[in-house]
């Protein structure tokens, strides 16, 4: 599926609790600017294997590669140069305005000691103008509903400006409006700038129609891999998921 | 500049937005109240000597500069070798705990935190006691001794703690915190009986307890302050970090933050400049708790601003506190502290609308 080449690979990459193997042996290469959706149900692994191949978790066995280089070689701010992520939903100890919490997303490119500079300050601006948050500023971010809060941890992943973003169930907060809003702003990102965009996706239909490659983790492994069209059949989503494939309309008819 | 080139619209928080964005002013403001608390510190006392008088000897011990005012050999031994050096270890003990206290919150993503939570000042205290207990009496080996115990203390009981506490991340803290409860139960019991086995040295170690500035020399201030202050500026510099660290340790590691090793750093920086402080003051609570809060309140959560505006709050208020504890009948500061410090936190408690997690 990847024509050109892996931008970050895992291989064989196991992560096990004890003896629970939570990622059994999957083997996921994402090739620069591709806009891949990683799906399956609850317990699949799908966190797990983020987290390895964010280099966060080291895996039991098997290897990541980012850009090539085996992750665990690589400098954890270049890895986060490399690498934004858009983490589940945080709690912030303290109030925090919004424009404080995105500027965080520089922390991988300020210099020590300096603080933010002028393209820092554009590019927090920027990101929040993209996503939408730019009202949002000077609010504390603990005021805010959870979806707002969703944007603005978007919102700190686009500010880090990095090649990849990947992100762990997006939409988990937001409503079906905010929902399309953020898909069409991953759409944009991969399109536009070129970003490569891995998502956990919860939603099917949501995956289906934005996401051209979609990737299905069931039991810790990758079962199918492909155009949605061939990887959420009728026969996957009984088998995979467990439900009547009636129940869930996707639009991959139509592709 | 951060809060100015975003935010052309002030008018939504008045007051307090103009002031976050002008932590500068903050800081001038905070450092007049702290000039003019060093020249009240030393003035007032059992006996009083005029502002004149005071600013005279100073300027004439450090810089050598006269400006043709004359004062007595008395007043000069008053002004220099007791109660400078006592104001100013009182600023730089109260710097070093507003400082910590400040890291500690961060560190631990909760604004209870401060030096007393992991049990850090109870170690600190009981190092410092086990180095009283200690047959030395060559002077100088004592109060590096006394230094090297009580860091060792601190260091070991924040360490302990975190290691039996879990590092706090994952819905961790609340086990945290009271870990740092139980740790800090222990220590203490252990230096009631440190107390209870000294004998002669009963009295200075009871002293580390009620936390009082009686034992400050210049002696010792020399050993302390660039402990204290080295401290306080390595903190200062990996403020970003701490910025950082406040989204959680994954969050943190995403954004290139290398959490184990920073937390660690930031954890020793902050042991350290609680216990070279306890060494000579003993126990001093709520400036680690009170400090931090306010300026935060005044000038938002970001650790650049925080810090450096905690450290001069801080002196400010432990002089104080000592001048009224030393004008009330030197009475311990510790006690002091308490007695102003728990009520304004409490009042503080009751006008914040936010909510506190633990």
């Amino acid at each position: 599926m990847t024509a050109v080449a892996p931008i970050l690979a895992a291989h064989d990459v196991t992560v096990a609790y004890g003896d629970r193997r939570v990622v059994d042996a999957a083997t996921f290469e994402v090739g620069g600017g591709e806009r891949v959706a990683l799906v399956g149900p609850n317990g699949a692994g799908k966190s797990s294997l983020l987290r390895a191949m964010t280099g966060v978790l080291r895996p039991s066995s098997g290897s990541v590669h980012l850009c090539g280089a085996p992750i665990d070689t690589v400098e954890r701010s270049a890895v986060a140069r490399t690498i934004a992520v858009v983490p589940e939903l945080i709690q912030l100890p303290f109030e925090m305005p919004v424009h404080e919490v995105v500027a965080l997303g520089r922390l991988p490119h300020e210099p020590p000691f300096t603080g933010l500079r002028t393209t820092d300050h554009l590019a927090v601006a920027g990101a929040m103008d993209r996503v939408g948050i730019a009202h949002l500023a000077h609010r504390d971010v603990r005021e805010l509903s959870m979806g707002e809060r969703q944007l603005v941890f978007i919102a700190v992943a686009v500010a880090q400006s990095a090649q990849i973003l990947v992100l762990d169930e997006p939409t988990a907060h937001l409503d079906i409006r905010h929902q399309v809003d953020v898909m069409e702003l991953l759409v944009d990102l991969n399109q536009r700038d070129g970003t490569t965009v891995v998502a956990v996706l919860h939603d099917l239909a949501l995956a289906a129609h934005f996401f051209p490659r979609v990737a299905v983790l069931s039991g810790g492994r990758i079962v199918a891999d492909g155009a949605p069209a061939a990887t959420l059949g009728p026969e996957q989503i009984r088998s995979v998921f467990g439900v009547d494939p009636a129940l869930v309309r996707l639009p991959v008819g139509a592709s | 500049m951060a809060a100015g080139a975003l935010a052309p619209d002030l008018d939504s928080h008045g007051v307090a937005a103009w002031v976050r964005g002008r932590p500068v002013v903050v800081g001038l403001v905070a450092t007049v109240v702290l000039l003019v608390s060093i020249v009240l510190g030393v003035g007032l006392g059992s006996v009083q000597i005029g502002p004149n008088e005071t600013v005279g000897v100073i300027l004439w011990k450090t810089l050598g500069v006269r400006i043709g005012l004359d004062w007595s050999a008395a007043s000069e031994a008053i002004i220099w070798d007791l109660r400078l050096p006592r104001v100013l270890t009182a600023m730089v003990i109260g710097s070093g705990l507003a400082v910590a206290g400040a890291t500690f919150q961060g560190l631990l993503r909760n604004p209870l935190a401060d030096p007393y939570v992991l049990g850090t000042a109870s170690g600190a205290a009981l190092g410092a006691a086990i180095a009283v207990l200690i047959p030395v009496q060559i002077v100088l080996i004592e109060f590096g001794l006394l230094h090297a115990f009580a860091f060792a203390g601190a260091l070991l009981s924040a360490y302990v703690v975190f290691r039996l506490g879990g590092s706090g991340g994952a819905g961790g803290l609340t086990r945290l915190l009271l870990t740092g409860y139980a740790v800090g139960s222990v220590l203490a019991a252990l230096l009631t009986m440190a107390m209870y086995v000294s004998g002669a040295d009963l009295r200075q170690i009871f002293s580390f307890l009620l936390g009082g500035l009686a034992g400050a020399s210049w002696a010792r201030l020399v050993v302390a302050a660039p402990l204290i202050i080295g401290a306080c500026v390595l903190m200062m510099v990996r403020s970003r970090s701490l910025d950082g660290l406040l989204l959680g340790d994954a969050a943190a590691s995403h954004l290139g933050i290398d959490v184990r090793h920073e937390r660690g750093i930031l954890l020793a920086l902050a042991s350290l400049a609680t216990a070279a402080g306890v060494a000579i003051s003993g126990l001093i609570g709520f400036v680690g708790l009170v400090v931090p809060h306010v300026v935060r309140l005044v000038v938002g959560p970001a650790a650049r601003r925080v810090l450096p505006i905690s450290a001069i709050v801080g002196a400010a208020l432990l002089s104080a506190a000592d001048l009224v504890a030393r004008l009330v009948g030197d009475v311990p500061v510790g006690v002091v502290m308490a007695l102003l410090g728990a009520p304004f936190f409490l009042f503080l408690l009751q006008r914040t609308r936010s909510s506190y997690e633990l």
